[in-house]
């Protein structure tokens, strides 16, 4: 493997702008990286090797001409969810009912990625539309955790959570609608972020649930995460629920926090975020984080949500909600799979044989959920209740926001699952994002980062620091103190203790 | 809906039923799908009426994280897709336009 894989974004694009390193040699690195160790991982769906070589043969050209690097990760490649559309790129997310489909345009998160001269080097694995845990939905098989290839590597994004623990990418980008981002993060011993709610542009994200849909940054550093908030960040005409005020300042927030002071700071442990259902080491390995960000001058409180127990339970009557609503635009009439049973089926034949064909069952599921929760005198017992439900979650945030200036809690109950584990009971699967839908049902941003190794399975456990909206500034802080102390007393980066799973040197 | 009255509070769900949702949802579901949706089902809405416990009549609903209000552009006539792009992922087009199957002679 070469060792330009091996470095962070940080490092490599400032060896691509003094111009030690080229950008070309960067992702031939990188493509290399992948056809050695994608056959196992399979985190992506889609390689592209030219239009990436392309790319980075441009952000060389204009260093070569003298010019200011386009943005400080110029040249760096990069892993993106193929939920996110690209006209040069197919984009499936995961289902066989958009195989093989080229968008014609893309989404503002590669158009802000491409300025930037951010090289994309394909698109990864997911579970179909983003419905999973486990990634182990996607129609196109599952991705399997560099870690340990017979386990999952969290879902909906497990595909760029693996590119980045494989070093097949030093960025990735993710969606996170109930955990996507996060979970993969923390069962890979990556970083994820999910910012506020409209802080990055759903414009061009195939939508899964309008209303908690948030693109951002995964990486294998709290700073690298940071660098790349920063350039998909911000407010953009084309979505109408983007923010319209600056991005938080998150790289001068990254690097403050990196000195490893927290002094003045409360973080709020939450009561109901732990105790059955968790896995003992899990709760072991987020006990010792806490003793590390005391030691770094924080002080600890114990907060109370209450009604957090009750988020899963509205999640999965919202999101179905939404979901049965969104994929109604499948019907095989202007883009996407088209299945006739016979040369004169109906509309209305062709529909249903078409979804029937070319959704998976998690997608199916989902949208009769929906359908249910939606009926006529269906209505106010399910979706109505579950809408006054993020109304409490939301005001319990509030209040513990009055007591503490982040929230922590692991960020899944468990570390990496067998793959297949899981995979035929629905509410098990659903139990994942138990730590992770809060935020999404209020808006609010919250991130994983590598907590620790559980002690029997040797597999990553991921801290969750949660935030009030717009308050990224401060969680990306707490993060890379505690990143920092946390690779300073066991010898560095959690990432760099990656065993060799995958059958060839890391 | 089924002709039985609503009642959430048992969260069963029976395989008629999914059938029905089935059919609303366009989703020319099967019939070994049929059992084993329906249980699947049931073990979900069972789970999820929990929502009833906490959700108090005076509790405002929220929709939405970020409230909004309407978000308006300037009126500016700009670039949209071409024919060509906006046919491009077409399952059948013909003559410029999308090509569907019939819509008349429909049952429902």
């Amino acid at each position: 493997m070469s060792e330009l894989t091996r470095l962070t974004a940080a490092e490599l694009a400032e060896k691509i702008h003094s111009r030690e390193v080229s950008a070309v040699e960067a992702t031939q690195a990188h493509l290399d990286r992948i056809t050695e160790v994608d056959p196992v991982v399979h985190a992506f769906l889609h390689v592209a090797t030219q239009p990436a070589l392309a790319a980075a043969a441009e952000v060389d050209a204009a260093l070569a001409n003298g010019n200011e690097p386009a943005s400080p990760l110029a040249g760096v490649p990069l892993a993106l969810k193929d939920v996110l559309a690209t006209s040069d790129m197919p984009t499936t997310c995961g289902s066989k009912i958009l195989e093989g489909w080229r968008p014609p345009y893309d989404a503002t998160v590669a158009a802000r990625l491409r300025k930037a001269g951010v090289v994309i080097l394909g698109k990864t694995n997911m579970d179909e539309f983003a419905m999973g845990s486990s990634t182990e939905h996607s129609a196109y098989g599952p991705t399997h955790n560099p870690w340990d290839t017979t386990r999952i590597p969290g879902g909906s994004g497990g595909g760029s959570a693996a590119s980045l623990a494989a070093f097949e990418a030093p960025l990735a980008i993710g969606t996170d609608t109930g955990g996507s981002i996060r979970q993969p993060a923390a069962v890979t011993g990556t970083v994820g972020v999910k910012p506020t709610y409209g802080g990055v542009s759903r414009y061009g994200l195939v939508a899964c649930a309008s209303s908690l849909d948030q693109a951002g940054p995964c990486a294998r550093t709290v700073l690298d995460a940071a660098l790349l908030h920063e350039v998909i960040g911000g407010h953009d005409p084309l979505d109408s629920t983007s923010i319209d005020t600056p991005v938080p300042a998150v790289v001068d927030a990254a690097r403050r926090g990196a000195e490893g002071d927290l002094r003045g700071l409360r973080i709020g442990v939450v009561r109901e975020l732990g105790g059955e259902g968790y896995q003992p080491e899990v709760e072991a390995t987020f006990r010792s984080a806490l003793s590390r960000l005391e030691s770094l001058g924080a002080e600890l409180v114990t907060v109370s949500c209450p009604h957090f127990d009750y988020a899963l339970a509205a999640y999965y009557l919202i999101l179905p909600s939404e979901v049965s609503s969104n994929l109604a635009r499948f019907d095989a009439m202007r883009y996407g799979l088209r299945v006739q049973p016979s040369v004169d089926s109906s509309a209305e034949e062709v529909m249903a044989a078409t979804r029937e064909a070319g959704f998976g069952d998690e997608v199916k599921r989902r949208i009769m959920l929906g359908t249910y929760a939606l009926s006529s005198g269906y209505y106010d017992a399910y979706y109505g209740k579950a809408q006054k439900v993020r109304t409490l979650i939301t005001r319990d945030f509030a209040a513990a926001f009055g007591q503490a200036d982040v929230l922590v809690s692991p960020t899944a109950p468990t570390t990496a699952f067998r793959i297949g584990e899981k995979v035929d009971n629905p509410l098990a699967m659903y139990l994942n994002d138990l730590c992770t839908i809060p935020a999404n049902m209020a808006g609010t941003p919250a991130m994983s980062v590598p907590a620790g190794l559980a002690e029997s399975d040797g597999l990553p456990v991921g801290l969750q620091i949660m935030a009030p909206a717009l308050g990224e500034a401060v969680m990306y802080r707490v993060a890379a103190a505690f990143e920092a102390a946390r690779n300073a007393a066991e010898g560095g980066p959690l990432i760099q203790r990656l065993e060799n799973g995958l059958g060839v040197p890391v | 809906m089924p002709e039985s009255t609503p009642d959430p509070a048992s969260g069963a769900i029976s395989r008629a039923e999914v059938a029905h949702l089935a059919r609303l949802a366009r989703l020319a579901v099967t019939e070994p799908e049929l059992d084993r949706f329906a249980g699947q089902l049931d073990v979900i809405l069972t789970a999820v009426a929990r929502v009833g416990e906490v959700a108090a009549d005076e509790i405002e609903p929220t929709s939405h994280a970020v409230p909004l209000t309407n978000v308006f552009r300037p009126d500016q006539i700009r670039p949209g897709l071409t024919q060509e792009q906006a046919l491009s992922g077409a399952p059948a087009s013909e003559q410029g336009r999308f090509q569907v199957p019939r819509i008349l002679g429909e049952e429902a």
